[in-house]
């Protein structure tokens, strides 16, 4: 006679296994986004020379060359790989020196970009009523505001408190964050005003979720495709902010490079040195859109119906 | 006057002790706003002064047509929606006058399962998420142990434990339905409110689900309000039903009695539009059919909602709204007609000819 046996503690349900394998898939979607993997490599390539340039073997970059007599030096002349800017400091050297500067001014701006706008327009499209009119009122406000003068006149302000003629890095970041999110907070209520209507918010409050939960864990992840397209958008827009800011006197100031400055700079030796402007205007293109087809491979990635 | 000679006794709604939800003079007003001052210029009477009581391990129909106010009925007793008035309790604690932070705790007694299973699952979480996240939020459980519980759910409900690491738009409705199930009973709820749970669904899918949430009742001992319009699946699920008509409630009674004796004139038509699964039934037997629409929640009628549609009504039903009275054990109406006849229901398919219509004559 056959006696079957149950196991000790009866038919208890384990966990099964591959619950704990890659639940979200991704890191796996974004692998085979060819473009987004290739710009993501080139961002990697950036970032890590930029942090590297202290030991590679370039020039000072705010040194001048002794061969330098007034214009630009061609490239590959006196030692200079791409030559030389209009007072005769190696270019290279300085594009690299301005990359740390112009991509840390980028990424921190555009995160705080994304985080006011994010936030401000989360919490108006969730909340509606007189919370959303008055946010929107302060986003019309600061929409309406045309850029240039507020930005001259806010950094006389700064410049005025502190003893320096330039801003810090620190307050340029503040500048350009504080001053780009209102149209992503537009984005992002209109996202909220149609998500909150949705059938899952209810279902979401039904559970008793907190409103925070709601808006971040349910709504956030469902507006996330414009938020990254207009992030990525951003990035281009903040490294040419602070080039205006520079062209204006404002910004990083020479003999500190970035590239908007160097761009700024280069524009009086256009006709005959034309190199000086092509190569900041290049790097600055070729992070836009590096950055721009991992956005765009991110925005893919992170929408689970895209298989 | 006229209720002293009414064989109806009017109805005490009083708190029972084996009554889980009581729902006493319950109104919900959407507030309409019009003009640049947004001044407000009316209200939408979904709910409009409606009693119910539903016991432990019952399960309550509630059935009208579309702008009946039975979806906002729902949502109003778990407080989703605030009301505008009345008194919901629930194991006797009055749930309106809660706080935000008391309705949320109290969320792990009382849950919902929506109509449109495609809209009410968070398209961008996987089904584990959208399951075990109650469990998180009301410190269930975690880790290891909230695992072996979604899997325990999943299988509950008639999924496998593989299921949840997919995401909603990989399954079918009815699989959808399921999870939408599954997430309302994570907490271990006491009572749930179903929206119309199968009226989304194909029909053939349709009876399993009902099938689940009978089997769900008798395991879990859960208590149902069940909302819909497909009078047959209430039937099938409900041990009372109550049979609302613009915000207010017509009938109550239990589910046979009501079925095969019932008093309100709406209640007659409703039941008349049943299809019976016989062609010889189906073309022999007449069929009420109403005129007109379902008044506008707005503007409703005067006296009885139903009198500008009831086949029997009278000049009093234009004036007087109808108290809801009892007419037997557990069957209550609230309809002047069969009050003044000595709670005989009104045979329809006689009197006002423009009511009626020929059943087809065989050829």
């Amino acid at each position: 006679m056959a006696t079957t046996t149950l196991p000790p503690g009866g038919l208890a349900i384990t966990a099964d296994d591959d619950f704990q394998l890659e639940r979200h898939g991704v890191w796996k979607r974004l692998r085979r986004h060819k473009p987004a993997i290739v710009g993501a490599f080139v961002i990697a390539f950036m970032v890590l020379i930029a942090a590297l340039a202290h030991v590679l073997p370039l020039h000072d970059p705010n040194a001048i060359d002794n061969a330098w007599s007034g214009t630009p030096l061609a490239p590959g002349v006196a030692g200079h790989f791409l030559g030389t800017d209009e007072v005769g400091r190696d270019l290279l050297a300085r594009l690299i020196y301005g990359a740390q500067i112009s991509l840390t001014v980028a990424l921190f701006a555009v995160i705080m970009e994304l985080t006011i706008g994010t936030v401000v327009g989360a919490i108006a499209g969730y909340y509606g009523g007189w919370v959303d009119y008055w946010l929107m009122r302060l986003t019309d406000v600061f929409l309406s505001i045309p850029l240039l003068p507020l930005l001259l006149v806010l950094t006389a302000i700064v410049s005025a408190t502190s003893t320096k003629a330039a801003l810090n890095f620190g307050t340029i970041v503040i500048i350009i964050g504080g001053l780009s999110w209102p149209s992503l907070a537009r984005l992002v209520r209109a996202s909220f005003l149609s998500l909150r209507e949705k059938e899952f918010t209810e279902a979401a409050r039904a559970l008793g979720n907190r409103d925070g939960r709601i808006i971040f864990r349910h709504l956030l992840p469902n507006a996330v495709a414009p938020i990254i397209v207009q992030g990525t958008l951003e990035i281009a827009n903040v490294i040419i902010l602070e080039s205006t800011l520079s062209f204006l006197g404002f910004g990083i100031q020479p003999p500190t490079a970035s590239w908007g400055n160097m761009l700024a700079n280069a524009q009086s030796n256009m006709s005959n040195a034309p190199w000086v402007a092509i190569l900041p205007g290049l790097c600055i293109l070729v992070t836009v859109l590096a950055v721009n087809y991992l956005g765009d491979g991110m925005r893919d990635a992170l929408d689970p119906k895209l298989k | 006057m006229s209720t002293m000679s009414a064989p109806g006794v009017p109805v005490e709604p009083a708190v029972g002790e084996d009554d889980l939800v009581v729902v006493r003079d319950l109104y919900k007003y959407f507030p309409i706003h019009a003009g640049v001052l947004s001044r407000h210029v009316g209200d939408v009477k979904a709910v409009d002064g409606i009693d119910f009581s539903i016991k432990r391990g019952e399960t309550l129909g509630l059935v009208g047509e579309s702008g009946s106010g039975k979806t906002t009925a729902g949502r109003v007793v778990l407080r989703l929606l605030p009301a505008t008035k009345g008194e919901v309790f629930f194991e006797g604690r009055n749930i309106l006058e809660l706080g935000r932070e008391e309705i949320r705790k109290l969320r792990k007694e009382m849950q919902i399962i929506f109509q449109d299973p495609y809209a009410s699952l968070n398209p961008r979480m996987t089904v584990g998420d959208i399951i075990g996240e109650p469990l998180a939020i009301h410190h269930l459980a975690r880790g290891k142990e909230a695992e072996t519980r979604v899997q325990e759910l999943l299988r509950l409900v008639g999924l496998q434990p593989y299921h949840a690491n997919r995401y909603p738009h990989e399954f079918s409705g009815g699989q959808r339905q399921r999870v939408g199930i599954a997430r309302a009973l994570a907490v271990n709820p006491k009572f749930i409110v179903a929206d119309e749970p199968v009226s989304a669904l194909d029909v053939s899918i349709q009876a399993q689900v009902v099938n689940l949430l009978q089997d769900l009742q008798e395991q879990l001992g859960l208590t149902y309000l069940f909302i819909a319009h497909d009078l047959s699946v209430v039937r099938h699920i409900s041990d009372r039903v109550a049979v609302m008509y613009v915000g207010k409630i017509m009938e109550i009674a239990d589910r046979d009695d009501l079925y095969k004796n019932p008093l309100h004139p709406y209640t007659i038509a409703l039941l008349s539009a049943i299809p019976i699964p016989d062609p010889k039934v189906e073309q022999r037997r007449r069929r009420i059919i109403l005129t007109g629409d379902i008044p506008s929640p707005v503007n409703p009628p005067s006296g009885c909602r139903f009198h500008t549609r009831c086949p029997v009504a009278f000049d009093r039903c234009k004036v007087e709204i109808p108290a809801m009275l009892t007419y037997g054990p557990s069957h209550q109406a609230a309809c002047h007609w069969v009050e003044e006849h000595d709670g005989e229901a009104p045979d329809l398919t006689k009197g006002r000819v423009e009511a009626v219509v020929e059943p087809k004559t065989p050829s």
